[in-house]
């Protein structure tokens, strides 16, 4: 039963609109202008593009400012094998990443579910708290690690690992490393959520029906938390794709993910356009599995 | 049959290393006397004192903190209402753009709502500050607000709600002396989430900030490209230990309130 | 031809406003309908609530009471018909304004505010002064014996304290109409007894109207003064509790309250007997209201039905309607044996006897043969 009982009174709209308003100006519209902007091309000029809308300009000045979009800007990315190949890495990073958080994170998460339920809430605290740290300084505290001096390397030696320090910094090991590494929270607590609300009578049904343990998890448990599982794939590989500092603080320079394209376009070759045309092309790869995201996660309020 | 294996006890162990070994490491070498990495000097706090004088930094941490205080509470407001359009308005003209308005931000690559939103701010011809970083903190905050809060809101008895309108509480009053209560918690924990959120913040910071406005992320990361240093380890520490205590003291909060009877559940 | 008008004569006590022409109902239900997408939950009820009734509307889950319920409260907007209160059309008054009080059956306690601060809740949304507000909730607490527990959170009483917390709470603005949603559902069996006699006492006393749900038949007839029998939206009979156990209208109400053995027949040419049933020829007490060779039913009480080791003999009178039987099975429950027999054509039939003297001494035993009969008055003949 769909119990709606707000009157739809003035206030009542308000509620609505206000936030509604805002996420139109400030989300919304930014992502059109990232688009128009995609079409246009760079000038010396402040702002550094042309052509620029002008509503005083009236219709002549509109249909002027339509003639001068183009699709240069897209041709350019298709042909630059620069940008292909860094979205190609991007992708390949995220997914792998996201594959090697589930592997790691889906442990933690049923791990955390079997300890008792006084101690969950510590557990759950446990693996928040870093997360509320600065992502900025976690990441700083890799590089202090992965230096070539630095700790980890000293401990493979004293431990007679290695027989030279093996360089880390500067490489995709150590970016995948910085991924898994924050991402992590991300995968294990929607993971947990779901797990967490597992009926034990399910597995307790199996057992009784003669269903040996290991079994069980791969029949009924692992099924039932699909929910969750794409959730934490989800929200591990999207943001991953456009990942920015993570890549320029402990990767290297021969490719760079698709975050650091956008950056570099955009503050040191202050060419605008293309850093919105680069932009737009990773957000239509995105938006799959982006669209894919809200509707799961809409379904979980549907289920009222 | 909540058992603690042995794999899952070994799991849970490692996870949690993994996770605080780096900070660990860090805050550590934060109390090295000597400069280098490589060598340990003894323990000292000298770095600590460096950091006072360090007068760039101290008010780019200034900036962050009031960016933080004035973003996070202007994303409460803006996500807890859009959470209440979100569950309890049915389906109204619209809805389906609104969600995808709040649940996109989440995942979308930082690097793309920053440049859009500086492109924003230079379309219309408005000079990036302190303002601007306010605004876009704002709007990636609120989304999270609108998340936390809509999750509490779905969990909600409606059946406490009836009970105070059928006992002569409009929807309004209903809303302020019944339901707000019982939902603080989760209001709460979603300010602390956007504090937290814009005092970290790089990337949407870096692209829409103007001069005079270097938050404290911006101003560690200049350092950081430029390598490992101690006194970075002490302002990185400083952070951890404040965020910790604040965490620590929300969760105490939490089990205190919980205990007064907060619950929605008779 | 839905037998709707109860004409009062097995009322509860002696209070039977239905007959009395020249009353106005306090609550009219007229022509109501709620559907949820393509499910009718209410169809097309009609309904008149006098004042100072407690009213029953009892029904299987899924019967739409609780859907009427949550209509006269307001927190659903009917799709068809009208609901009047006192003269007044409730579908342009909110919930919140209705005079309309409503006991929820999870009791719905605000969990951050104390007893006392859950019984003003209502009185200070009236504006009510503060001493005012604090006497009404003194006498509330009083009334429902909590008088010492004003000062403590709901999770810290008991189930049974928060019910009458609830109670309290929904009486204080002294309401026009209480709803009661299913209010003993969570309270065990001897709580729920002793509860209903002190719901009665408290209605009467303070001469409301009370409108209960209940899926819980013993409940409803314990404390209404009439019941709505209700099934899929419709209702099925409308009368106090004794007419629908010995007059139901239909096989229906005959089965879904108490137990009922049912013989399908034809109406007798002379108005008074059923052929052809299971049981030979059946004579009834009462003018049959359908033509000869009708198809009819007649339902006959298990306690009415009596059980002897031999046939009677030819002259004892009351007992025509007979036939030889075998006993089943036994149920022994202390207060009352229930028989479960079956005749010779091999009909099922169930017979209750009051356990007046002690179990050894009967003379019927399993596997035994015995005689089932009952008089003409205790055959209730139903036309549909």
């Amino acid at each position: 039963m769909k119990r709606t009982l707000m009157k739809r009174s003035f206030m009542a709209k308000l509620v609505v609109r206000v936030p509604y308003a805002w996420l139109v100006a400030f989300f919304l519209l930014p992502f059109l202008i990232v688009l128009k902007i995609s079409l246009s091309q760079t000038a010396i000029a402040q702002p550094p593009y042309t052509p620029v809308f002008d509503l005083a300009a009236g219709w002549h000045g509109l249909v002027s400012f339509l003639a001068g979009l183009s699709l240069d800007n897209y041709a350019f990315l298709g042909s630059d094998p620069l940008y292909v190949l860094s979205y190609l890495k991007s992708l390949e990073i995220a997914a792998l990443s996201t594959l090697i958080l589930l592997v790691i994170g889906y442990p933690i998460a049923y791990a955390m579910t079997r300890t008792p339920r006084k101690a969950q809430a510590i557990s759950v605290l446990l693996v928040i708290l870093p997360f509320w740290t600065s992502f900025l300084i976690r990441i700083y505290a890799w590089m202090n690690i992965l230096q070539h001096d630095g700790p980890l390397n000293r401990l493979l030696l004293a431990l007679d690992l290695v027989r030279e320090p093996p360089v880390w910094l500067s490489t995709n090991t150590a970016v995948y490393i910085g991924i898994v590494y924050s991402y992590l929270p991300f995968m294990v607590l929607p993971l947990y959520a779901t797990l967490e609300k597992l009926d034990e009578a399910l597995l307790e049904a199996a057992a009784d029906l003669g269903c040996p343990r290991w079994k069980a998890f791969w029949l009924v448990t692992v099924p039932l938390s699909a929910p969750g599982v794409i959730a934490g794939v989800l929200l591990c590989f999207i943001p991953a794709v456009g990942e920015f500092v993570i890549p320029d603080l402990l990767g290297g320079s021969r490719t760079s993910m698709i975050g650091q394209t956008i950056w570099t376009e955009f503050f040191a070759n202050k060419d605008w356009p293309t850093a919105s045309a680069v932009a737009v092309v990773l957000v239509c790869l995105l938006v799959t599995p982006i669209v894919v995201f809200q509707h799961q996660t809409m379904r979980g309020i549907e289920r009222d | 049959m909540r058992k603690l294996s042995a794999f899952n006890i070994a799991t849970l162990f490692v996870g949690v290393a993994f996770l605080y070994l780096p900070i660990a490491v860090l805050v550590v070498y934060s109390f090295n006397a000597s400069r280098l990495v490589a060598v340990w000097g003894g323990w000292s706090t000298r770095w600590y004192g460096e950091l006072a004088d360090d007068a760039p930094l101290l008010e780019a941490a200034f900036i962050s903190l009031r960016v933080a205080l004035l973003s996070a509470s202007a994303a409460t407001l803006l996500g807890t209402l859009a959470a209440v359009a979100l569950v309890r308005f049915g389906r109204f003209r619209g809805r389906l753009l609104f969600s995808a308005m709040i649940y996109a931000p989440l995942v979308m690559p930082e690097v793309i709502t920053g440049l859009s939103m500086l492109l924003l701010f230079v379309a219309i011809s408005v000079d990036r500050g302190f303002w601007t970083v306010v605004v876009a903190h704002t709007t990636m905050a609120m989304c999270f607000v609108a998340v936390i809060v809509q999750a509490r809101l779905v969990d909600f008895d409606m059946s406490l709600e009836e009970a105070a309108m059928d006992l002569g509480a409009s929807p309004a009053r209903t809303f302020m002396t019944v339901t707000l209560p019982l939902i603080v918690p989760a209001i709460a924990a979603s300010w602390m989430l956007a504090f937290a959120l814009s005092l970290d913040d790089l990337v949407i910071a870096s692209f829409t900030t103007g001069p005079g406005a270097t938050t404290l992320p911006i101003r560690i990361y200049s350092q950081v490209r430029l390598g490992v240093s101690p006194e970075m380890n002490a302002v990185c520490s400083i952070m951890v230990g404040v965020v910790g205590l604040a965490v620590i003291a929300a969760s105490l909060l939490t089990k205190l309130s919980a205990a007064r009877g907060a619950p929605a559940r008779v | 031809m839905p037998a709707l008008e109860s004409n009062g004569a097995l009322a509860k006590r002696d209070f039977a406003p239905w007959t009395d022409r020249t009353l106005q109902p306090l609550l009219r239900i007229e022509g109501v309908s709620k559907r949820f997408g393509a499910f009718t939950a209410v169809d097309r009820l009609s309904l008149d609530i006098y004042q100072g009734e407690f009213f029953a509307l009892l029904g299987p889950s899924g019967c739409g009471k609780t859907t009427l319920l949550r209509l006269i409260a307001g927190f659903e907007q009917a799709g068809a018909g009208r609901i009047v209160l006192d003269g007044v059309d409730l579908a342009a008054v909110p919930p919140h304004r209705r005079p309309v009080n409503m006991m929820f059956q999870s009791y719905a306690l605000f969990p951050h505010l104390s007893v006392a601060a859950n019984v003003a809740f209502g009185l200070k949304q009236e504006g009510l002064p503060k001493a005012q507000i604090a006497e009404r909730v003194a006498d509330m607490l009083a009334l429902v014996k909590l008088e010492d527990l004003g000062r403590r959170k709901p999770h810290e009483l008991s189930g049974g304290q928060r019910q009458r917390v609830a109670l309290a709470r929904s009486l204080a603005k002294r309401p026009r109409v209480l709803l009661l949603d299913e209010p003993m559902a969570a309270l065990d069996k001897k709580l729920r007894g002793e509860t209903q006699f002190e719901l009665m006492d408290l209605q009467r006393r303070l001469g409301l109207t009370f409108i209960i749900v209940t899926h819980d038949q013993s409940e409803a007839m314990t404390v209404a003064d009439r019941i709505a029998v209700m099934d899929r939206g419709r209702l099925m009979q409308v009368a106090p509790p004794a007419e629908i156990y010995e007059q139901p209208n239909s096989r229906w109400v005959a089965d879904f309250i108490g137990s009922v053995n049912l013989f399908e027949g034809r109406a007798g040419d002379d108005g008074t007997s059923v052929e052809g049933t299971a049981l030979g020829r059946l004579r009834v007490a009462t003018k049959i209201a359908a033509e000869p060779g009708a198809a009819v039913w007649v339902a006959v009480r298990p306690e009415r039905l009596r059980v002897t080791a031999a046939a009677p003999a030819p002259d004892q009178t009351g007992l025509e309607n007979g036939a030889a039987a075998t006993l089943v099975d036994v149920a022994y429950l202390g207060g009352l044996t229930i028989l479960r027999l079956r005749t010779e054509a091999g009909v099922p039939l169930q017979a209750t006897i009051a356990n007046t003297g002690r179990l050894a001494d009967r003379a019927v035993s399993w596997g035994g043969k015995v005689w089932l009969s009952f008089p003409p008055e205790a055959a209730i003949v139903l036309t549909r």
